[in-house]
């Protein structure tokens, strides 16, 4: 029985109509809403390639049910900025040339700047331990901590 | 010189801008479907790797795709320089088998190597003939012409003509001359600066398309559902058991491959994972705990001898001592982040295939195989997934999507669950490689001998999963890449005797993971040299030199011990309670013709828990030209990291039926508290040929660590990976 559900995402309200509200908000994203940004990984919430954020907070969108989203604010990679005017955290990826296949980088990017926002002055140490759920398989990390340390340079 | 008029370019030139913004509708419904090539795609053809437009754009036409390394700016950096053209006014087409010339697998670090120097080549061929052709119409002498930002003018000033000029939309019809001059490196502007690569804005805001995010109109979804033991027959399926899953379109079967189509995607997943089947048994896998006993036990199909020098045999019971050692490597698995995706369309005969294969050439003939249809009615298209390092599941996820799309009459996406790419992905094979060496009384090397147990086969194309499930045409041996570089040794030791056993089987079906082979058997050639150079108590870095006759690689390791701060055996030796630290040397002449790499590793052991940490690697690489110096970096890193994981971590795991590592605990890879810092010199070599950097690095990167822990604590860790319980082992075995 296709149901409709209301969601903000990225500023924007929006409908939409499912067969099944227990779906992961992933598949809303990518499939309804045509977003790139978030990534199929794993769909166990154990690599972090599908992370946006809910009221500012880093979630995996694999395993975050529809039904549960409610009002929370939803924001992708798209929604926190554009190639013209990119979030600190995407313009220092840009700096640090922080990519290799760059499948990951949507969960590195949503993870950091999550983390940045509520932590003052975080170390080398804080940065690893807060991407410690997130996975690349390119070893891209070297880069990953420096573009993150560079915004938390600047704070 | 002959530019052709042609009315086709003008067509081809529109779809071309669209596969660039990665419109794929309109190419689809605008371009011939199918496998149709529309232009030449001859590789002694410039025609088939370069166009220009009227007004200047330059088209590259690569076979060579970017795996997510970022060879397409690299290829972009070189098209450029050798048409003097600004870097923006060059788009580059991948793999696409209707558009680009077929330049071999995207594999073996040959990118640049090889496919960069032919569109290098044909770049250069297209300037000169540019250039007489503004000789003519200006009626300057070609001597008197330079050409800058796409446009040839006269040194004195005054007439020009652009590039777009000179062509007005026509082909070169033009064969690739070896013998047009290159540019002088010197002059570059473009290559050997570390140009920020092209997609990473794109990549960092969520507008870059992967494979993963195509959708073409009309598309259904699809997922395969696979036996629950490798060799397992489909005995029965209970299409009942989906019929209440919204949007269900069908269950499709065809002898072993089972597979579900819905409308929406989850749709697809809720059917995959409710399906009823009956399978039977099966439980063809050797025993888990006597993994290498089965592999020395495998009947050998015939011996490789891979260097054969004075007469090893004789010399090693003449020799003072002897020493003897076996090294082994574990199953790996790719663990793309992406699971394999993939559409196909099958309308009017034809078959077009999305697919982010490193090798859409031969997945094009793998396909019209399996369905017997004539090549020129497959068109594959290349779309950039995940990264892959090496064959992963993406040409199998392709032949899923053909064989569930021909069922439906409409395009099928399968996107691949992370259980089907770590279960079903082919391995890398496991590899066992026994060494023994003789010393002479002053403690020179008199002889070496080494044999490698590891699967027969070479690069080809590795069977499609739906091929042997279905039973369809298109059966293959095994073909587990290039694993036999590197079982010979860079080292001038008078007996040396390499020989490789090729065995019949292995456990799970093979292919190749980035430097296949050359990983495998650096890791233990390097070690068992750390070995020898340690039973005459020498400095391994003057162990190596001693043996190498190559200035280059002499230069390497030279500025490896400047870099590492090296100063002999045990210089970073220390021991803080139950942690001690210690540094190793390993060296590779990748497949002992090209790119050079030297390291040294810092680790931390824990006597204890046997927990093992790299903390440092020093790394010395020279590949001869280097396109992108910052590219060639973040590909070191890149192996140092992913090498450091494999080595450490990673083991592919299987009871008697099937894979049980089937996720990211089951197989867990490195992690970012657990990263190392890497210091990084690159040899500068403009004038020299451009080698590889994809791989070399990683070759080194096992034996360094393993080294390193044997300088922290005397112990010699042989078995990757270097798991805690192995080097508790080791550390009981060895007091």
């Amino acid at each position: 029985m296709a149901t409709a559900i209301a969601l903000d995402v990225n500023g924007r309200s929006v409908t939409v109509t499912v067969d099944d509200p227990q779906m992961p908000l992933l598949y809303a994203l990518r499939n309804d809403l045509g977003l790139h940004g978030p990534s199929f990984g794993c769909g166990l919430a154990q690599c972090g390639a599908c992370t946006v954020h809910l009221d500012g907070k880093a979630v995996r969108s694999c395993v975050t049910p529809l039904a549960a989203v409610g009002t929370q604010k939803v924001v992708t990679l798209e929604g926190l900025g554009t190639p013209e005017r990119p979030h600190p955290v995407q313009q220092a990826f840009i700096d640090e040339q922080a990519v290799q296949c760059g499948y990951c980088i949507n969960g590195m990017i949503m993870q950091a700047a999550a983390f940045l926002a509520t932590s003052k002055d975080p170390s080398e140490a804080d940065v690893k331990q807060a991407l410690a759920g997130n996975l690349c398989r390119c070893g891209t990390h070297l880069r990953i901590v420096r573009a993150v340390m560079r915004v938390a340079g600047r704070g | 010189m002959a530019f052709a008029e042609t009315s086709r370019r003008d067509f081809l030139r529109g779809t071309g801008a669209l596969v660039v913004s990665f419109t794929l509708t309109p190419l689809m419904t605008s371009c011939a479907r199918g496998g149709a090539e529309t232009r030449t795609l001859a590789p002694d053809q410039v025609d088939a790797f370069l166009a220009i437009d009227a007004r200047g754009g330059v088209t590259v036409y690569s076979g060579k795709v970017d795996l997510g390394t970022g060879v397409r700016t690299a290829l972009t950096q070189i098209a450029a320089e050798e048409l003097d053209v600004p870097l923006d006014r060059v788009t580059v087409i991948e793999g696409d088998t209707a558009l680009t010339p077929d330049q071999g697998v995207t594999s073996g670090s040959l990118s640049i190597e090889k496919g960069g120097m032919q569109i290098r080549q044909a770049a250069a061929t297209a300037r000169r003939a540019l250039v007489q052709q503004a000789a003519q119409r200006l009626g300057v002498p070609a001597g008197d012409l330079v050409v800058e930002n796409g446009t040839v003018r006269s040194r004195s000033g005054g007439q020009q003509a652009t590039y777009g000029e000179l062509l007005r939309g026509r082909t070169f019809s033009l064969k690739i001359d070896s013998e047009a001059p290159l540019k002088d490196p010197a002059s570059y502007t473009i290559v050997g600066r570390s140009v920020a690569r092209l997609d990473i804005p794109a990549k960092v805001t969520g507008r870059f398309t992967f494979m993963q995010n195509v959708r073409v109109p009309g598309m259904l979804h699809g997922r395969v559902v696979r036996p629950p033991a490798i060799g397992a027959a489909l005995q029965s399926v209970d299409a009942a058991s989906v019929k209440s899953v919204p949007g269900l379109v069908k269950v499709v079967r065809l002898g072993n491959f089972l597979g579900v189509v819905a409308e929406t995607e989850w749709g697809a997943i809720t059917a995959a994972r409710q399906l009823r089947a009956t399978w039977s048994a099966w439980a063809g896998l050797p025993d888990e705990s006597r993994l290498w006993q089965h592999v020395r036990d495998t009947a050998v199909v015939k011996n490789d001898v891979t260097s054969d020098v004075g007469n090893a045999e004789q010399a090693l019971p003449r020799a003072a001592r002897r020493l003897a050692a076996t090294y082994d490597f574990a199953m790996h698995t790719h663990g793309s982040i992406g699971p394999s995706c993939a559409i196909a369309e099958i309308k009017d005969g034809t078959l077009t295939c999305w697919s982010a294969s490193q090798a859409t050439h031969d997945l094009r003939k793998q396909l019209a195989t399996m369905l017997s249809m004539p090549e020129r009615d497959v068109r594959v298209i290349y779309v950039e997934g995940a990264g892959c390092y090496g064959r992963n599941g993406h040409e199998d996820a392709a032949a899923d999507a053909v064989l569930l799309a021909r069922a439906v009459g409409r395009p099928v996406r399968v996107q691949w669950m992370r259980a089907d790419e770590h279960g079903w992905d082919p391995k890398g094979p496991p590899t066992l490689i026994d060494l023994q060496a003789g010393l002479d009384e002053i403690g020179l090397v008199l002889a070496w001998s080494s044999q490698f147990f590891v699967p027969q086969g070479a690069t080809g194309d590795v069977e499609l999963l739906a091929v042997g499930l279905a039973n369809l045409p298109g059966k293959t041996g095994l073909n587990p890449g290039g694993i036999l570089n590197d079982t010979a040794i860079p080292y001038g030791f008078a007996n040396v005797r390499t020989v490789a056993h090729r065995l019949a089987t292995t456990p799970l079906r093979p292919s190749w993971i980035r430097s296949p082979g050359r990983l495998q058997n650096t890791f233990a050639n390097e070690s068992f040299m750390d070995e020898l150079a340690s039973a005459v108590q020498a400095d391994p870095i003057a162990f190596r030199l001693r043996y190498l006759d190559d200035p280059r690689g002499a230069e390497v390791l030279n500025r490896l011990a400047r870099l590492a701060s090296w100063s002999g055996r045990g210089s970073g030796r220390r021991e803080t309670g139950d942690v001690a630290t210690g540094r190793g040397v390993s060296y590779v002449k990748y497949e002992l013709y090209r790119t050079y790499v030297g390291a040294v590793a810092t680790v931390e052991v824990n006597r204890k828990t046997g927990v093992l940490r790299a903390t440092h690697f020093a790394i010395v690489h020279d590949c001869g030209q280097v396109i992108n110096p910052d590219g060639v970096r973040n590909q070191i890193e890149g192996n140092v990291v992913q090498t450091l994981s494999r080595t450490l971590k990673e083991q592919v795991t299987f009871d008697r039926s099937r894979v049980t590592s089937l996720d990211w605990v089951g197989y867990p890879i490195l992690t970012f508290p657990e990263i190392p810092t890497v210091d990084i010199e690159l040899v500068d070599r403009p004038t020299d040929k451009p080698w590889g950097a994809g791989e070399p690095a990683a070759a080194v990167v096992p034996a360094a660590i393993a080294n390193a822990v044997f300088d922290a604590i005397g112990v010699r860790l042989r078995s990757v990976p270097f798991t805690p319980a192995k080097v508790l082992a080791a550390i009981r075995a060895g007091s």
